[in-house]
Protein backbone atom coordinates (compact mmCIF):
# COMPACT_ATOMS: atom_id res chain seq x y z
CA UNK A 1 0.00 0.00 0.00
CA UNK A 2 3.02 2.10 -0.35
CA UNK A 3 3.29 5.24 -2.97
CA UNK A 4 4.96 3.59 -5.86
CA UNK A 5 2.28 1.19 -5.98
CA UNK A 6 2.00 0.94 -9.64
CA UNK A 7 4.26 -0.77 -12.13
CA UNK A 8 5.52 0.94 -14.68
CA UNK A 9 3.58 -0.48 -17.42
CA UNK A 10 0.67 0.96 -15.72
CA UNK A 11 1.61 4.83 -14.86
CA UNK A 12 -2.20 5.24 -16.55
CA UNK A 13 -1.61 3.66 -20.32
CA UNK A 14 -2.74 6.44 -22.39
CA UNK A 15 -0.49 8.65 -21.18
CA UNK A 16 2.81 7.10 -20.74
CA UNK A 17 4.82 8.64 -23.48
CA UNK A 18 3.92 12.10 -22.92
CA UNK A 19 6.97 13.65 -23.56
CA UNK A 20 7.65 15.65 -26.49
CA UNK A 21 10.27 13.20 -28.84
CA UNK A 22 12.77 14.09 -30.79
CA UNK A 23 12.21 14.74 -34.43
CA UNK A 24 10.27 17.51 -35.74
CA UNK A 25 6.58 16.06 -35.82
CA UNK A 26 4.76 14.99 -32.86
CA UNK A 27 1.61 12.82 -32.92
CA UNK A 28 -1.12 14.62 -30.44
CA UNK A 29 -1.82 11.47 -28.11
CA UNK A 30 -5.47 12.91 -27.79
CA UNK A 31 -6.89 13.07 -31.31
CA UNK A 32 -3.61 11.75 -33.21
CA UNK A 33 -3.12 14.87 -34.90
CA UNK A 34 0.16 15.35 -36.02
CA UNK A 35 1.70 18.74 -34.96
CA UNK A 36 5.09 20.98 -35.60
CA UNK A 37 7.07 20.78 -32.38
CA UNK A 38 7.47 24.60 -33.42
CA UNK A 39 3.78 25.12 -33.35
CA UNK A 40 3.95 23.35 -30.58
CA UNK A 41 5.84 25.72 -28.38
CA UNK A 42 3.88 28.29 -29.82
CA UNK A 43 0.73 26.73 -27.81
CA UNK A 44 2.25 25.93 -24.37
CA UNK A 45 2.71 22.29 -25.69
CA UNK A 46 -0.84 21.93 -25.53
CA UNK A 47 -2.82 20.40 -28.51
CA UNK A 48 -3.96 23.08 -30.66
CA UNK A 49 -7.07 20.98 -32.10
CA UNK A 50 -8.10 19.29 -29.05
CA UNK A 51 -6.58 20.82 -25.84
CA UNK A 52 -4.45 17.66 -25.21
CA UNK A 53 -2.03 18.77 -22.70
CA UNK A 54 1.75 17.30 -23.36
CA UNK A 55 4.13 16.50 -20.23
CA UNK A 56 6.67 19.16 -20.45
CA UNK A 57 9.64 19.65 -17.81
CA UNK A 58 10.99 22.31 -15.50
CA UNK A 59 12.50 23.97 -18.31
CA UNK A 60 9.63 24.31 -20.42
CA UNK A 61 7.41 25.59 -17.22
CA UNK A 62 10.02 28.17 -15.76
CA UNK A 63 9.78 29.30 -19.87
CA UNK A 64 6.09 29.67 -19.94
CA UNK A 65 5.82 31.39 -16.06
CA UNK A 66 8.72 33.60 -15.66
CA UNK A 67 9.43 37.31 -16.91
CA UNK A 68 11.96 36.43 -19.85
CA UNK A 69 15.65 36.46 -17.92
CA UNK A 70 14.35 36.64 -14.20
CA UNK A 71 14.96 33.07 -13.30
CA UNK A 72 17.68 32.32 -10.99
CA UNK A 73 18.58 28.52 -10.07
CA UNK A 74 20.00 27.52 -6.93
CA UNK A 75 21.04 24.12 -5.21
CA UNK A 76 21.49 23.43 -8.98
CA UNK A 77 24.52 20.33 -8.34
CA UNK A 78 22.64 18.75 -5.45
CA UNK A 79 22.43 15.24 -5.84
CA UNK A 80 21.67 12.25 -4.22
CA UNK A 81 24.28 10.03 -2.55
CA UNK A 82 22.55 6.57 -2.37
CA UNK A 83 22.19 6.23 1.61
CA UNK A 84 21.06 2.91 1.77
CA UNK A 85 23.33 0.97 -1.07
CA UNK A 86 20.08 0.06 -2.50
CA UNK A 87 20.03 -2.76 -5.10
CA UNK A 88 17.17 -4.07 -7.27
CA UNK A 89 17.43 -5.56 -10.44
CA UNK A 90 20.06 -2.41 -10.90
CA UNK A 91 21.95 -0.51 -8.54
CA UNK A 92 20.54 2.66 -7.60
CA UNK A 93 23.17 4.37 -8.20
CA UNK A 94 23.73 3.41 -11.21
CA UNK A 95 20.06 4.27 -12.03
CA UNK A 96 20.74 8.26 -10.93
CA UNK A 97 23.75 8.13 -13.45
CA UNK A 98 21.90 6.83 -16.07
CA UNK A 99 19.17 8.91 -15.27
CA UNK A 100 21.39 12.28 -15.58
CA UNK A 101 22.95 11.24 -18.63
CA UNK A 102 19.50 11.02 -20.27
CA UNK A 103 17.69 14.22 -18.78
CA UNK A 104 20.21 16.58 -18.06
CA UNK A 105 18.85 16.85 -14.75
CA UNK A 106 20.50 16.12 -11.44
CA UNK A 107 17.33 14.79 -9.70
CA UNK A 108 13.55 15.14 -10.12
CA UNK A 109 13.06 18.70 -9.34
CA UNK A 110 14.55 22.31 -9.82
CA UNK A 111 14.50 25.31 -7.59
CA UNK A 112 15.29 29.12 -7.61
CA UNK A 113 13.79 32.06 -7.76
CA UNK A 114 12.15 34.52 -10.57
CA UNK A 115 9.77 36.76 -11.63
CA UNK A 116 5.82 36.53 -12.74
CA UNK A 117 4.59 39.66 -14.05
CA UNK A 118 6.74 41.61 -11.84
CA UNK A 119 6.34 39.89 -8.66
CA UNK A 120 9.16 37.99 -7.60
CA UNK A 121 8.64 34.47 -6.26
CA UNK A 122 10.28 31.58 -4.69
CA UNK A 123 9.92 28.16 -7.07
CA UNK A 124 9.54 24.90 -7.22
CA UNK A 125 8.90 22.34 -10.40
CA UNK A 126 9.34 18.86 -10.50
CA UNK A 127 10.51 16.39 -13.45
CA UNK A 128 8.54 13.43 -14.23
CA UNK A 129 11.30 11.86 -16.63
CA UNK A 130 13.70 11.68 -13.68
CA UNK A 131 13.48 8.53 -12.50
CA UNK A 132 9.33 9.31 -12.18
CA UNK A 133 9.51 12.46 -10.66
CA UNK A 134 10.26 10.51 -7.39
CA UNK A 135 11.21 12.30 -4.14
CA UNK A 136 13.96 11.26 -1.95
CA UNK A 137 16.30 13.30 0.02
CA UNK A 138 17.25 15.81 -3.07
CA UNK A 139 13.86 16.70 -3.93
CA UNK A 140 12.67 16.70 0.15
CA UNK A 141 15.50 19.09 0.90
CA UNK A 142 15.55 21.23 -1.98
CA UNK A 143 12.44 22.03 -1.70
CA UNK A 144 12.65 22.78 1.97
CA UNK A 145 14.93 25.14 1.01
CA UNK A 146 13.30 27.08 -1.44
CA UNK A 147 10.27 27.52 1.24
CA UNK A 148 12.85 28.54 3.78
CA UNK A 149 13.47 31.51 0.82
CA UNK A 150 10.11 32.17 0.61
CA UNK A 151 10.22 32.79 4.32
CA UNK A 152 13.05 34.65 4.61
CA UNK A 153 12.39 37.10 2.10
CA UNK A 154 8.85 37.32 2.55
CA UNK A 155 7.79 36.16 -1.04
CA UNK A 156 5.02 33.84 -2.52
CA UNK A 157 5.96 30.08 -3.03
CA UNK A 158 4.69 28.33 -5.49
CA UNK A 159 5.57 24.25 -6.40
CA UNK A 160 4.63 22.98 -9.57
CA UNK A 161 4.33 19.07 -8.70
CA UNK A 162 5.15 15.87 -10.95
CA UNK A 163 5.44 12.95 -9.28
CA UNK A 164 4.89 8.91 -8.98
CA UNK A 165 5.45 9.53 -5.28
CA UNK A 166 8.32 8.81 -2.92
CA UNK A 167 11.14 7.57 -3.82
CA UNK A 168 11.29 3.55 -3.02
CA UNK A 169 15.27 3.61 -3.33
CA UNK A 170 15.99 5.57 -0.24
CA UNK A 171 13.13 4.20 1.37
CA UNK A 172 12.34 5.81 4.99
CA UNK A 173 14.62 8.68 4.15
CA UNK A 174 12.13 9.41 1.36
CA UNK A 175 8.98 9.23 3.93
CA UNK A 176 10.60 11.70 5.72
CA UNK A 177 10.82 14.22 3.16
CA UNK A 178 7.28 14.53 3.53
CA UNK A 179 7.72 16.29 7.08
CA UNK A 180 10.58 17.77 6.17
CA UNK A 181 8.61 19.65 3.41
CA UNK A 182 4.93 20.00 5.20
CA UNK A 183 7.07 21.65 8.52
CA UNK A 184 8.02 24.05 6.47
CA UNK A 185 5.11 24.88 4.85
CA UNK A 186 3.75 25.10 8.40
CA UNK A 187 5.80 27.77 9.30
CA UNK A 188 5.29 29.30 5.65
CA UNK A 189 1.59 29.71 6.44
CA UNK A 190 1.94 31.16 10.24
CA UNK A 191 4.07 33.56 8.69
CA UNK A 192 1.03 34.63 6.16
CA UNK A 193 2.91 33.55 3.15
CA UNK A 194 1.48 32.68 -0.01
CA UNK A 195 1.47 29.39 -1.27
CA UNK A 196 0.24 28.00 -4.47
CA UNK A 197 0.41 24.32 -5.39
CA UNK A 198 -0.30 23.49 -9.01
CA UNK A 199 -0.41 20.33 -9.87
CA UNK A 200 0.04 18.60 -13.42
CA UNK A 201 -0.13 15.01 -14.83
CA UNK A 202 0.63 13.12 -12.81
CA UNK A 203 0.79 13.78 -9.00
CA UNK A 204 0.17 10.86 -6.72
CA UNK A 205 1.80 8.75 -3.45
CA UNK A 206 3.96 10.82 -0.77
CA UNK A 207 3.76 14.06 -3.07
CA UNK A 208 0.29 13.93 -2.97
CA UNK A 209 -0.26 13.44 0.94
CA UNK A 210 2.28 16.10 1.20
CA UNK A 211 3.09 19.54 -0.13
CA UNK A 212 1.20 19.03 -2.99
CA UNK A 213 -2.26 19.22 -1.38
CA UNK A 214 -1.39 22.03 1.36
CA UNK A 215 -1.29 24.94 -0.86
CA UNK A 216 -3.45 28.73 0.14
CA UNK A 217 -4.66 27.46 -3.33
CA UNK A 218 -4.46 24.22 -5.43
CA UNK A 219 -4.56 24.34 -9.15
CA UNK A 220 -4.59 21.84 -11.45
CA UNK A 221 -3.60 21.63 -15.21
CA UNK A 222 -7.00 19.91 -17.09
CA UNK A 223 -7.51 15.80 -16.77
CA UNK A 224 -4.17 15.37 -14.51
CA UNK A 225 -4.43 12.23 -12.83
CA UNK A 226 -3.70 13.04 -9.05
CA UNK A 227 -4.51 10.99 -6.23
CA UNK A 228 -2.49 8.87 -3.20
CA UNK A 229 -2.74 5.18 -4.43
CA UNK A 230 -2.70 4.28 -8.10
CA UNK A 231 -5.28 3.22 -10.34
CA UNK A 232 -4.51 -0.09 -10.66
CA UNK A 233 -4.03 -0.43 -6.75
CA UNK A 234 -7.10 0.81 -6.50
CA UNK A 235 -9.09 -1.54 -8.70
CA UNK A 236 -7.23 -4.35 -7.09
CA UNK A 237 -8.60 -3.38 -3.70
CA UNK A 238 -12.43 -3.13 -4.48
CA UNK A 239 -12.18 -5.92 -7.41
CA UNK A 240 -14.28 -3.79 -9.72
CA UNK A 241 -13.61 -0.94 -12.61
CA UNK A 242 -12.88 2.27 -11.68
CA UNK A 243 -15.56 5.08 -12.54
CA UNK A 244 -14.90 7.48 -15.54
CA UNK A 245 -12.45 10.18 -14.68
CA UNK A 246 -11.82 9.15 -12.00
CA UNK A 247 -9.03 10.68 -10.18
CA UNK A 248 -8.66 13.29 -12.74
CA UNK A 249 -8.48 17.02 -12.10
CA UNK A 250 -12.16 17.46 -13.04
CA UNK A 251 -12.93 14.40 -10.61
CA UNK A 252 -10.97 16.11 -7.82
CA UNK A 253 -12.09 19.93 -8.21
CA UNK A 254 -15.66 18.42 -8.15
CA UNK A 255 -15.12 16.52 -4.83
CA UNK A 256 -13.40 19.56 -3.11
CA UNK A 257 -9.68 19.16 -3.29
CA UNK A 258 -8.60 21.52 -6.39
CA UNK A 259 -9.74 25.25 -5.99
CA UNK A 260 -9.41 25.66 -9.90
CA UNK A 261 -8.58 23.83 -13.40
CA UNK A 262 -6.47 26.29 -15.35
CA UNK A 263 -5.12 25.49 -19.07
CA UNK A 264 -1.81 26.06 -19.17
CA UNK A 265 -1.84 29.06 -21.71
CA UNK A 266 -3.76 30.77 -18.69
CA UNK A 267 -1.30 29.93 -16.03
CA UNK A 268 1.10 32.52 -15.81
CA UNK A 269 -2.07 35.03 -15.66
CA UNK A 270 -4.10 33.02 -13.05
CA UNK A 271 -0.77 32.90 -11.07
CA UNK A 272 0.34 36.37 -10.98
CA UNK A 273 -3.60 36.91 -10.29
CA UNK A 274 -3.84 35.13 -7.20
CA UNK A 275 -0.11 36.35 -5.95
CA UNK A 276 -1.94 39.72 -6.51
CA UNK A 277 -4.83 39.15 -4.11
CA UNK A 278 -2.79 37.30 -1.50
CA UNK A 279 0.31 40.11 -0.93
CA UNK B 1 0.91 -27.12 16.99
CA UNK B 2 -0.80 -22.87 16.92
CA UNK B 3 -1.27 -21.80 12.98
CA UNK B 4 0.20 -18.69 14.08
CA UNK B 5 3.39 -20.00 14.66
CA UNK B 6 6.26 -18.61 12.20
CA UNK B 7 8.77 -21.29 10.56
CA UNK B 8 11.57 -20.13 12.46
CA UNK B 9 9.60 -20.16 16.18
CA UNK B 10 8.81 -23.50 15.41
CA UNK B 11 11.77 -25.23 17.22
CA UNK B 12 11.28 -22.81 20.22
CA UNK B 13 7.60 -23.26 20.37
CA UNK B 14 7.68 -27.05 20.19
CA UNK B 15 10.28 -27.31 23.00
CA UNK B 16 8.39 -24.94 25.44
CA UNK B 17 5.25 -27.16 24.87
CA UNK B 18 7.16 -29.83 25.67
CA UNK B 19 8.20 -27.95 28.96
CA UNK B 20 4.49 -27.90 29.62
CA UNK B 21 3.68 -31.38 29.24
CA UNK B 22 6.14 -32.52 31.92
CA UNK B 23 5.04 -29.82 34.08
CA UNK B 24 1.60 -31.73 34.22
CA UNK B 25 3.26 -34.76 35.57
CA UNK B 26 5.81 -33.01 37.81
CA UNK B 27 4.29 -33.93 40.93
CA UNK B 28 4.80 -37.70 40.60
CA UNK B 29 7.38 -37.93 39.01
CA UNK B 30 11.20 -36.86 39.60
CA UNK B 31 12.15 -34.72 36.53
CA UNK B 32 12.43 -31.35 38.33
CA UNK B 33 16.28 -31.40 37.24
CA UNK B 34 15.09 -32.71 33.30
CA UNK B 35 12.65 -29.65 33.16
CA UNK B 36 14.96 -27.08 34.25
CA UNK B 37 17.76 -27.81 31.89
CA UNK B 38 15.36 -27.32 29.08
CA UNK B 39 13.92 -24.35 30.03
CA UNK B 40 17.44 -23.06 29.90
CA UNK B 41 18.05 -24.74 26.78
CA UNK B 42 15.04 -22.93 24.89
CA UNK B 43 15.98 -19.87 26.57
CA UNK B 44 19.39 -20.09 24.64
CA UNK B 45 17.62 -21.75 21.36
CA UNK B 46 15.80 -17.98 21.49
CA UNK B 47 18.94 -16.22 22.16
CA UNK B 48 20.42 -17.66 19.47
CA UNK B 49 17.04 -17.67 17.07
CA UNK B 50 16.76 -13.81 17.59
CA UNK B 51 19.96 -13.00 17.69
CA UNK B 52 20.24 -13.97 13.55
CA UNK B 53 17.00 -13.13 12.50
CA UNK B 54 16.79 -11.33 8.68
CA UNK B 55 15.37 -8.32 8.41
CA UNK B 56 12.13 -10.47 6.41
CA UNK B 57 11.66 -12.33 9.77
CA UNK B 58 11.38 -9.11 11.44
CA UNK B 59 8.40 -8.41 9.07
CA UNK B 60 6.52 -11.11 9.84
CA UNK B 61 6.86 -10.53 13.67
CA UNK B 62 5.61 -7.36 13.19
CA UNK B 63 2.95 -8.77 11.78
CA UNK B 64 2.49 -11.28 13.88
CA UNK B 65 -1.11 -11.95 14.99
CA UNK B 66 -0.85 -12.93 18.62
CA UNK B 67 1.09 -9.50 18.95
CA UNK B 68 -0.30 -6.89 21.11
CA UNK B 69 -2.05 -4.50 19.57
CA UNK B 70 -3.26 -0.57 19.94
CA UNK B 71 -6.08 -1.31 22.34
CA UNK B 72 -4.22 -4.01 24.30
CA UNK B 73 -1.11 -1.45 25.25
CA UNK B 74 -4.40 0.99 26.56
CA UNK B 75 -5.96 -1.62 28.46
CA UNK B 76 -2.64 -2.65 30.11
CA UNK B 77 -0.78 0.31 30.28
CA UNK B 78 -2.97 3.24 30.85
CA UNK B 79 -6.24 4.03 33.39
CA UNK B 80 -9.73 5.77 32.95
CA UNK B 81 -9.77 5.14 28.70
CA UNK B 82 -11.84 7.39 27.37
CA UNK B 83 -12.55 6.47 23.20
CA UNK B 84 -13.48 9.38 21.69
CA UNK B 85 -15.45 8.89 18.15
CA UNK B 86 -15.73 10.49 15.00
CA UNK B 87 -14.49 13.22 12.53
CA UNK B 88 -16.95 15.62 13.03
CA UNK B 89 -17.78 15.51 9.28
CA UNK B 90 -18.41 12.49 7.87
CA UNK B 91 -18.00 9.12 10.58
CA UNK B 92 -16.21 7.11 12.65
CA UNK B 93 -13.37 5.31 11.43
CA UNK B 94 -12.86 2.48 13.33
CA UNK B 95 -9.21 1.66 12.47
CA UNK B 96 -8.07 4.50 14.13
CA UNK B 97 -8.90 4.46 17.55
CA UNK B 98 -7.95 7.51 20.16
CA UNK B 99 -9.36 9.00 23.41
CA UNK B 100 -7.72 10.39 26.77
CA UNK B 101 -6.29 8.41 29.46
CA UNK B 102 -3.70 8.10 32.43
CA UNK B 103 -0.18 6.60 32.77
CA UNK B 104 0.30 6.91 36.28
CA UNK B 105 0.26 10.60 37.09
CA UNK B 106 0.07 11.76 33.03
CA UNK B 107 -3.05 12.30 31.45
CA UNK B 108 -2.48 11.91 28.23
CA UNK B 109 -4.55 11.96 24.62
CA UNK B 110 -3.69 8.59 23.26
CA UNK B 111 -3.98 6.98 19.36
CA UNK B 112 -3.19 4.47 17.37
CA UNK B 113 -4.26 2.19 14.30
CA UNK B 114 -5.88 -0.50 15.55
CA UNK B 115 -6.03 -3.85 13.98
CA UNK B 116 -8.67 -6.69 14.57
CA UNK B 117 -7.71 -10.63 15.27
CA UNK B 118 -10.27 -12.42 13.66
CA UNK B 119 -12.12 -12.09 10.44
CA UNK B 120 -14.84 -9.88 12.25
CA UNK B 121 -13.05 -7.46 14.13
CA UNK B 122 -10.83 -7.18 10.88
CA UNK B 123 -13.44 -6.57 8.83
CA UNK B 124 -14.72 -3.48 11.49
CA UNK B 125 -11.50 -2.37 12.03
CA UNK B 126 -10.42 -2.49 8.26
CA UNK B 127 -7.04 -4.30 8.74
CA UNK B 128 -5.82 -1.61 10.22
CA UNK B 129 -5.63 0.42 7.33
CA UNK B 130 -7.67 4.34 8.05
CA UNK B 131 -9.47 6.06 5.61
CA UNK B 132 -9.27 10.02 5.55
CA UNK B 133 -11.72 10.23 8.25
CA UNK B 134 -9.69 8.48 10.53
CA UNK B 135 -6.87 11.28 10.04
CA UNK B 136 -9.10 13.86 10.62
CA UNK B 137 -10.36 12.30 13.60
CA UNK B 138 -6.92 11.83 15.00
CA UNK B 139 -5.96 15.75 14.39
CA UNK B 140 -9.14 16.70 15.46
CA UNK B 141 -8.23 14.75 18.84
CA UNK B 142 -4.78 16.10 18.31
CA UNK B 143 -6.10 19.37 18.53
CA UNK B 144 -8.10 19.05 21.44
CA UNK B 145 -5.07 18.03 23.23
CA UNK B 146 -3.42 20.62 22.26
CA UNK B 147 -6.54 22.72 23.40
CA UNK B 148 -5.62 21.46 27.39
CA UNK B 149 -2.64 21.31 27.03
CA UNK B 150 -2.55 17.54 27.34
CA UNK B 151 0.90 15.60 25.61
CA UNK B 152 0.08 13.18 22.71
CA UNK B 153 0.80 9.69 22.01
CA UNK B 154 0.46 7.65 19.12
CA UNK B 155 0.59 4.15 18.49
CA UNK B 156 1.13 2.72 14.81
CA UNK B 157 0.25 -0.76 13.81
CA UNK B 158 -0.71 0.20 9.96
CA UNK B 159 -0.39 -2.61 6.69
CA UNK B 160 -1.37 1.43 5.03
CA UNK B 161 -3.81 3.99 4.40
CA UNK B 162 -6.64 2.22 2.66
CA UNK B 163 -6.48 2.37 -1.16
CA UNK B 164 -10.54 2.37 -1.90
CA UNK B 165 -12.54 4.79 -4.13
CA UNK B 166 -13.94 6.45 -1.39
CA UNK B 167 -10.64 7.04 0.39
CA UNK B 168 -9.52 8.83 -2.61
CA UNK B 169 -12.71 10.45 -3.21
CA UNK B 170 -12.78 11.39 0.29
CA UNK B 171 -9.26 12.88 0.27
CA UNK B 172 -6.67 10.46 1.43
CA UNK B 173 -3.92 12.42 0.78
CA UNK B 174 -4.91 15.74 1.47
CA UNK B 175 -6.03 14.45 5.23
CA UNK B 176 -2.17 12.66 5.47
CA UNK B 177 -0.95 16.12 4.17
CA UNK B 178 -3.08 18.03 6.82
CA UNK B 179 -1.86 15.87 9.33
CA UNK B 180 2.08 16.51 8.64
CA UNK B 181 1.78 20.18 8.46
CA UNK B 182 -0.53 20.53 11.85
CA UNK B 183 1.19 17.53 13.58
CA UNK B 184 4.80 19.78 13.45
CA UNK B 185 2.86 22.96 14.84
CA UNK B 186 0.88 21.02 17.61
CA UNK B 187 1.92 23.10 20.48
CA UNK B 188 2.03 20.16 22.88
CA UNK B 189 4.63 17.22 23.00
CA UNK B 190 4.03 14.16 20.76
CA UNK B 191 5.42 10.94 21.41
CA UNK B 192 5.71 8.26 18.09
CA UNK B 193 5.50 4.42 18.76
CA UNK B 194 6.18 2.19 16.12
CA UNK B 195 4.06 -0.84 17.80
CA UNK B 196 3.96 -3.32 14.39
CA UNK B 197 3.78 -1.92 11.20
CA UNK B 198 4.87 1.04 9.68
CA UNK B 199 3.61 1.40 5.98
CA UNK B 200 4.23 4.58 4.27
CA UNK B 201 2.47 7.63 4.71
CA UNK B 202 -0.58 5.76 6.19
CA UNK B 203 2.15 5.60 9.01
CA UNK B 204 3.11 8.90 8.54
CA UNK B 205 -0.24 10.19 9.07
CA UNK B 206 0.13 10.48 12.45
CA UNK B 207 4.14 10.16 12.75
CA UNK B 208 4.66 13.44 13.46
CA UNK B 209 6.67 14.06 16.50
CA UNK B 210 9.26 14.95 19.37
CA UNK B 211 10.36 11.28 19.94
CA UNK B 212 10.18 8.90 17.42
CA UNK B 213 10.65 5.27 18.66
CA UNK B 214 10.21 1.73 17.86
CA UNK B 215 9.64 -2.03 19.19
CA UNK B 216 12.62 -3.99 18.81
CA UNK B 217 10.78 -6.49 15.95
CA UNK B 218 8.69 -3.82 14.02
CA UNK B 219 9.12 -2.10 10.72
CA UNK B 220 8.71 1.22 9.19
CA UNK B 221 9.40 2.01 5.52
CA UNK B 222 8.16 4.03 2.40
CA UNK B 223 6.57 0.87 1.19
CA UNK B 224 6.10 -2.59 2.03
CA UNK B 225 8.41 -5.68 0.85
CA UNK B 226 5.47 -7.42 -1.14
CA UNK B 227 4.91 -4.09 -2.90
CA UNK B 228 8.14 -3.16 -3.37
CA UNK B 229 9.12 -6.26 -5.15
CA UNK B 230 6.47 -6.51 -7.08
CA UNK B 231 7.52 -2.62 -8.68
CA UNK B 232 10.98 -3.02 -9.10
CA UNK B 233 11.17 -6.78 -9.54
CA UNK B 234 7.79 -7.34 -10.86
CA UNK B 235 7.16 -9.99 -9.49
CA UNK B 236 5.77 -11.00 -6.22
CA UNK B 237 8.49 -13.69 -5.48
CA UNK B 238 11.68 -11.28 -4.09
CA UNK B 239 10.30 -9.97 -0.95
CA UNK B 240 12.95 -10.92 1.25
CA UNK B 241 15.75 -9.09 -0.80
CA UNK B 242 13.31 -6.07 -0.56
CA UNK B 243 13.07 -6.38 2.60
CA UNK B 244 16.45 -6.14 2.85
CA UNK B 245 17.09 -3.31 0.17
CA UNK B 246 14.96 -1.50 2.02
CA UNK B 247 16.71 -1.38 5.73
CA UNK B 248 13.19 -1.15 7.17
CA UNK B 249 14.06 -3.04 11.22
CA UNK B 250 14.49 -0.74 13.65
CA UNK B 251 18.42 -0.52 13.88
CA UNK B 252 18.62 0.09 10.45
CA UNK B 253 16.61 3.39 11.25
CA UNK B 254 18.14 4.24 14.47
CA UNK B 255 21.66 4.00 12.25
CA UNK B 256 20.49 6.55 9.92
CA UNK B 257 18.67 8.87 12.78
CA UNK B 258 15.38 8.62 11.84
CA UNK B 259 13.91 6.91 14.95
CA UNK B 260 15.29 8.31 18.55
CA UNK B 261 15.18 4.87 20.56
CA UNK B 262 14.33 1.13 20.47
CA UNK B 263 12.22 -0.10 22.87
CA UNK B 264 13.61 -4.24 23.75
CA UNK B 265 10.64 -6.92 23.14
CA UNK B 266 10.32 -9.87 25.23
CA UNK B 267 12.80 -12.66 24.24
CA UNK B 268 10.48 -14.57 21.67
CA UNK B 269 8.62 -11.43 20.13
CA UNK B 270 6.34 -8.87 22.22
CA UNK B 271 3.30 -11.66 21.40
CA UNK B 272 4.92 -14.24 24.12
CA UNK B 273 4.20 -11.64 26.98
CA UNK B 274 1.84 -8.97 26.53
CA UNK B 275 2.08 -7.49 30.04
CA UNK B 276 6.36 -7.28 30.39
CA UNK B 277 5.76 -5.61 26.90
CA UNK B 278 3.30 -2.81 27.99
CA UNK B 279 4.79 -2.37 30.95
CA UNK B 280 8.17 -2.02 29.50
CA UNK B 281 6.79 0.79 27.19
CA UNK B 282 4.87 2.23 29.65
CA UNK B 283 7.99 2.80 31.96
CA UNK B 284 9.58 4.30 28.35
CA UNK B 285 6.87 6.44 27.65
CA UNK B 286 6.89 7.92 31.37
CA UNK B 287 10.44 8.39 30.99
CA UNK B 288 10.38 10.34 27.38
CA UNK B 289 7.52 12.66 28.88
CA UNK B 290 9.33 13.81 32.13
CA UNK B 291 11.70 14.76 29.83
CA UNK B 292 9.49 16.53 27.49
CA UNK B 293 7.20 18.07 29.27
CA UNK B 294 9.91 20.09 30.90
CA UNK B 295 10.67 22.01 27.63
CA UNK B 296 9.24 25.32 26.35
CA UNK B 297 6.57 25.07 23.56
CA UNK B 298 8.73 27.47 21.14
CA UNK B 299 11.90 25.53 21.64
CA UNK B 300 10.21 22.05 21.10
CA UNK B 301 8.03 23.55 17.82
CA UNK B 302 11.67 24.45 16.49
CA UNK B 303 13.39 21.22 17.77
CA UNK B 304 10.76 19.49 16.02
CA UNK B 305 11.06 21.07 12.66
CA UNK B 306 14.79 20.86 12.97
CA UNK B 307 14.49 17.62 13.95
CA UNK B 308 12.94 16.35 10.30
CA UNK B 309 15.31 18.82 8.80
CA UNK B 310 18.08 17.12 9.03
CA UNK B 311 16.91 13.68 7.61
CA UNK B 312 18.14 12.92 4.59
CA UNK B 313 21.19 11.95 2.34
CA UNK B 314 22.75 14.35 -0.16
CA UNK B 315 25.96 15.74 -1.78
CA UNK B 316 26.33 19.16 -3.42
Amino acid sequence: MGFFTRSKQNISPDSQKREVPDGQWVKCKECEEIIHVKQLELHSWVCHKCGYHFRIGSEEYIQLLFDKGTFKESNKKMRSVDPLGFVDTKKYSDRISASIKKTGLNDAVRTGIGKIDGNKVSFACMDFKFIGGSMGSVVGEKIARAIDKAYDQKIPMIIISQSGGARMMEAALSLMQMVKTSSRLARLADAKIPYISVLTDPTTGGTTASYAMLGDVNIAEPTALIGFAGPRVIKETIGRDLPEGFQRSEFLEEHGFIDLIVERKDMKEKLSHLIGYMT
Amino acid sequence: MNSNTLDFEKPINELEKKIEEMKEYEDNLDIREEIEKLEEKVITLKKNVFKNLTRWQRVQLARHPERPYTLDYIYLMTEDFIELHGDRTYRDDKAIIGGFAKIDEYKVMIIGQQKGRDTKSNVLRNFGMANPEGYRKALRLMKLAEKFNKPVITLIDTPGAYPGLEAEQNGQAEAIARNLLEMSRLKVPIIVVIIGEGASGGALGIGVGDRILMLENTWYSVISPESCSSILWRSWDYKEQAAEALKLTAEDLLELKIIDRIIPEPLGGAHKDHKLMAVTLKEVLKEELENLVKVKPEKMLQNRIEKFGKMGAYTE
